[in-house]
């Protein structure tokens, strides 16, 4: 299979410049790609497809009482991100993230800066993610945002944009760690000469990151991984990660709180827990202190959380600067709190709450993508130029009921890269989610869940309308790679 | 180890053992299909029959032919006990306990799972039962071995363990009921050569022929009995299976052996202790039939102790600090 044919008229590609030749970190793959005998490349892809199925890399297909499971869509091309591009990536991130952190600590505590005007009070107030049971949390080390994983996307002139903050519970990790193993296998002899910046020792920085939050004067903290259950459909990911960081994987009815402190249901008793990486939802934590039908979460747990005897990541609360309107203002918190530029832009956004900005929507609906300010994944989304007269009245209708609610920007031509398709390849478009733990210091994984949008002319990545995946090779320079060699050793030194 | 996980994987590993057992059952059939005259009876019947199943079956599938009883026991999802529902159950199982089993041990049983399901076609089973049921009884084997070799031998692996093995003593009891009091379609074929045939298509099926060939040569069904019975060193009787058990349960607790202080140590060790000192005639003299019955029974008793014990999480003392 060749890529001649290609075509990238219109696009950034991720893997071709514009003139049709191999980007240089691109080249190698390229070039071993298209000596591959015929039909060798298409077995591959089904060879790691069979490996998935077997490892249960799987997602539940609700409403089939048989059980029926697909696989995660998986394309084996590698999405390539060059040095110089990550880097800029990597500072980036870490400036947003502390500014981000600071934030929320500041808007449960003093507020400075809504009584500075940086940001208009009312932004916060209105914000449904706001939690007003957090207000005075003093989060262990003031660390409130552990695990980020922030959806970059970049346009046609090549420019990355933030698209959104995941301060919740970002999943997809444990693709991209899947993912490489994968591709560890389908490509041995590519992977070996690129320079790829590994990404295996993610599980062991996340435990680092998660002790690092243990009470004080605790020496060897209990740190477990709470999941909602096998029903979740990010189960997969719970369990791996809980695997692979050596912890116990527990649901709520595992655990209890007893005089004080929260303990978990074990086969000689109970046994204490120190650290919680909770992959439920704030609203389903603690029925006692949120929703109180909750039967997810562990009655009592916020309590104990404010008394500093468990922590939890993320910490509650954090969930505040998902807010799309509040994403807006990520720019100005930077300027506020760090007093620099931000190095990644946003995406321009029209908050329709502004009665100017509204107007503008309301009148360029055909051209905007408009979105929820509350929802993720994909859903309550209007996509201006793929849309109906039909629906753009709807959502017409339920921007000027709710603008609070509503956000738009303009549509961004995401960049595209190549995918199998039959017996050829066509580009389809692709976003980068890069995974960003803070615990002693800000740590950003090299490379990230590359999601890719299998349908043609798709705009929307999201795995639950027809997203695939696909592994993401940031490549080292030469220098650099003994820089990180040496700071490694220094690592298993100390 | 949390009480959660302990349950999934005693249950996984029950489950698993149970299909494997399911496909010994089916075997023991085939091979008296094979041997006996076709007066002896519809021998397929008889598995309906020792599952207790025989209204149901008549309503959903009619006549107890081959293709329908091994439809019903191996892809029935109706069917509890069926190979597809146990390897179902055993596969939730241990995607509940995946993060404590390892990885080689979940692939496992995800590809026996997965050959089960997309044996698809029953009728290629049909075609060929034994070589389905025998590339399934490795599969688990397989699996069995992976466990042994991959998981570190503590407290999961030891209620694994013993889950196995309880699951293992009832249904190795189950097959001498079939043998005994199901397929003893007449009375004047006790001591027959039939007989001799069906001893010897049971010892088989639990992949016990050779062994007791070694210890006792001639097929005597006293001797059958005893060593599926009483015998303490064939790792698929009953006795074995419960000497084994109790050490793991005494491995879990950490109380020394000969003592107990809860009733899964009592009851278990109270019928181990039995076993140890039992002779085949006072087995006999009991009535097999019975003997087993209340074996079972004793297993069943065990297995609720064994529930509330370890994984009854609504009353849960709390670990001395």
């Amino acid at each position: 299979m060749n890529f001649r044919g290609y075509n990238t008229d219109g696009f950034y590609d991720e893997l071709f410049d514009e003139s049709g030749r191999p980007r240089t970190g691109a080249a190698l793959l390229i070039q071993k790609i298209e000596k591959l005998p015929s039909g060798d490349l298409v077995r591959r892809q089904q060879a790691a497809e069979a490996a998935m199925m077997n490892l249960g890399i799987t997602f539940a297909v609700y409403g089939d009482e048989q059980g029926s499971e697909k696989i995660i869509p998986f394309d084996i091309i590698p999405r390539i991100i060059e040095a110089d591009d990550w880097r800029r990536i990597e500072q980036g991130l870490k400036q947003r993230i502390t500014a981000l952190n600071l934030f929320i600590g500041d808007i449960y505590g003093e507020q400075k800066i809504l009584k500075d005007k940086a940001i208009p009070e009312d932004v916060i107030r209105s914000a449904d993610s706001f939690r007003k049971q957090c207000v005075g949390l003093k989060p262990p080390k003031g660390l409130w945002c552990h695990i980020t994983g922030t959806d970059l996307i970049r346009d046609r002139d090549g420019q990355i944009y933030v698209l959104e903050d995941n301060l919740r519970c970002p999943s997809g990790v444990s693709y991209v760690l899947e993912n490489r193993q994968l591709l560890k296998r389908t490509f041995p002899k590519v992977f070996e000469k690129s320079r790829v910046r590994p990404v295996d020792d993610y599980a062991n920085r996340l435990v680092r990151t998660l002790e690092h939050l243990a009470p004080d004067g605790v020496a060897d903290p209990t740190t477990v991984v709470l999941t909602p259950g096998t029903f979740n459909s990010a189960y997969f990911e719970h369990s791996f990660l809980a695997q692979q960081m050596g912890v116990e994987l527990v649901e709520g009815k595992d655990l209890v709180v007893s005089d004080g402190f929260v303990m978990m249901r074990t086969t000689r008793g109970l046994a204490r827990v120190d650290v919680i990486y909770r992959r439920i939802d704030d609203d389903f934590i603690d029925p006692r202190a949120f929703r109180e039908d909750s039967m997810l979460g562990v009655p009592g747990l916020m309590e104990v959380y404010r008394n500093g005897r468990v922590a939890l990541a993320n910490a509650p609360g954090a969930g505040v600067a998902d807010d799309k309107v509040v994403y807006a203002f990520v720019p100005d918190m930077i300027k506020y709190y760090l007093g620099e530029d931000p190095i990644l832009p946003n995406v321009p956004t029209y908050l329709c709450w502004r009665d100017e900005d509204r107007q503008h929507v309301l009148g360029n609906l055909e051209t905007l993508v408009v979105k929820s300010a509350n929802e993720s994944g994909g859903y309550g989304m209007l996509i201006g130029p793929a849309s109906t007269q039909q629906e753009r009245d709807d959502f017409a209708e339920k921007i000027k009921a709710k603008p609070r609610n509503f956000v738009a920007q303009p549509v961004v031509s995401l960049s595209r890269s190549p995918v199998i398709v039959g017996d050829h390849f066509e580009g389809r478009h692709v976003d980068l989610r890069p995974y960003v733990l803070y615990g002693e210091d800000i740590h950003v994984m090299p490379g990230g869940l590359t999601r890719v949008a299998l349908r043609k002319g798709s705009l929307v990545v999201n795995s639950s309308q027809g997203g695939g995946s696909k592994d993401t090779w940031v490549i080292d320079d030469a220098p650099e790679t003994a820089d990180v060699l040496v700071t490694q050793s220094q690592q298993q030194s100390e | 180890m949390l009480s959660r996980v302990a349950n999934s994987i005693y249950w996984m590993s029950r489950y698993i053992e149970r299909a494997e057992n399911v496909a010994r059952f089916v075997d023991v059939v085939r091979h008296l299909v094979l041997d006996l005259p076709d007066e002896a009876g519809n021998q397929w019947e008889s598995l309906v029959q020792a599952a207790g199943a025989e209204e149901l079956f008549a309503q959903q599938y009619g006549e107890a032919t081959m293709a329908n009883v091994i439809r019903y026991l191996t892809f029935d999802r109706e069917n509890p006990d069926s190979i597809a529902s146990c390897l179902w159950a055993a596969r939730e199982n241990a995607r509940s306990v995946r993060e404590v089993i390892s990885s080689e041990m979940w692939e496992q049983i995800n590809r026996a799972y997965l050959m089960v399901k997309d044996a698809g076609a029953p009728a290629r089973v049909e075609e060929d039962p034994a070589a389905f049921f025998s590339h399934f009884k490795k599969s688990c084997h397989l699996f069995l071995g992976i466990t042994d070799t991959t998981m570190t031998h503590g407290e999961g692996w030891h209620f694994g363990r013993a889950g196995r093995l309880l699951e293992r003593a009832d249904m190795t009891s189950r097959m001498i009921d079939v043998k005994y009091y199901v397929l003893l379609p007449r009375l004047d074929y006790v001591g027959s050569p039939y007989d001799n045939l069906q001893w010897a298509a049971l010892l088989k099926s639990i992949s016990a022929f050779e062994m007791y060939r070694k210890r006792y040569q001639q097929i005597i069904p006293k001797n059958v009995a005893e060593f599926l019975i009483l015998d303490s060193h064939f790792p698929r009787s009953m006795h074995y299976c419960v000497i084994k058990a109790e050490e793991s349960i005494h491995a879990i607790t950490g109380t020394p052996g000969g003592t107990y202080t809860n009733p899964v140590e009592q009851q278990i060790g109270r019928l181990r202790g039995e076993m140890d000192y039992a002779h085949i005639q006072d087995v006999l003299d009991m009535g097999l039939h019975e003997y087993i019955d209340t074996f079972q029974g004793r297993l069943n008793d065990l297995g609720q102790a064994v529930f509330e014990t370890f994984f009854d999480v609504s009353v849960m003392p709390k670990l001395p600090a």
